[in-house]
């Protein structure tokens, strides 16, 4: 799992037919210390409340569509949580 | 399985319910030197590793489903142990004696 920052929302009217209803969001990947780190992706909302701007963790590959309603549908990456914070823990952050 | 050093604990609220009540650890991942090697991965943390410590990250899907006893959960990444000693080559990276 990785954080990722969204930054747009696609919209896609015709689509494959398990995918009806699910949000489509532009995020961009991030180092852990938030800045970015290679392309932006297509992530699946998995939990249908995230918004442009907030950082929130993806999964890729099959574990994505088993954040989807439907678990078997043609999707790389899916959202699974929104970030409230990322807290460095004494010993190891530097 | 990859070596990780934890660094952070992620918070979320709002997320996939497999995540409600469980502690996420950000860990950057390690060589077999333990040298970072610039990447990193949140998992699941099932053993209590605290901060700094050099942990075993299983980072599969199916294996992470199993051992969660999930068999539909959005999950890859979960931490399945603590390492108390590394040897590299014959070179002790990491001494048995010198943790826990």
């Amino acid at each position: 799992m990785q954080l990722a920052r969204v930054i747009g929302t696609v919209v896609a009217t015709v689509h494959y037919e398990g995918l009806d209803g699910i949000k489509f969001l532009i995020v961009q990947p991030v180092n852990r210390h938030l800045a970015p780190k290679g392309e932006p992706v297509v992530a699946a909302d998995g939990v249908a409340m995230a918004g442009p701007g907030e950082l929130v963790y993806v999964v890729a590959s099959r574990e994505a569509s088993l954040a989807l309603p439907e678990k078997f549908v043609p999707v790389d990456h899916a959202i699974v949580g929104i970030v409230d914070a990322v807290e460095p823990l004494e010993e190891g952050m530097e | 399985m990859k070596l990780g050093r934890v660094v952070a604990t992620v918070v979320s609220t709002i997320n996939a319910p497999i995540y409600d009540n469980r502690r996420l650890l950000l860990c950057d991942l390690l060589d077999d030197s333990c040298r970072r090697t610039g990447g990193y991965t949140i998992a699941i943390d099932k053993v209590d590793a605290g901060a700094g410590e050099v942990v075993l990250i299983i980072d599969e899907g199916n294996s992470a489903r199993q051992l969660l006893d999930a068999p539909d959960a959005p999950v890859r990444a979960v931490v399945v142990g603590i390492v108390d000693e590394l040897v590299t080559d014959g070179r002790v990276v990491i001494s048995g004696s010198e943790t826990r």
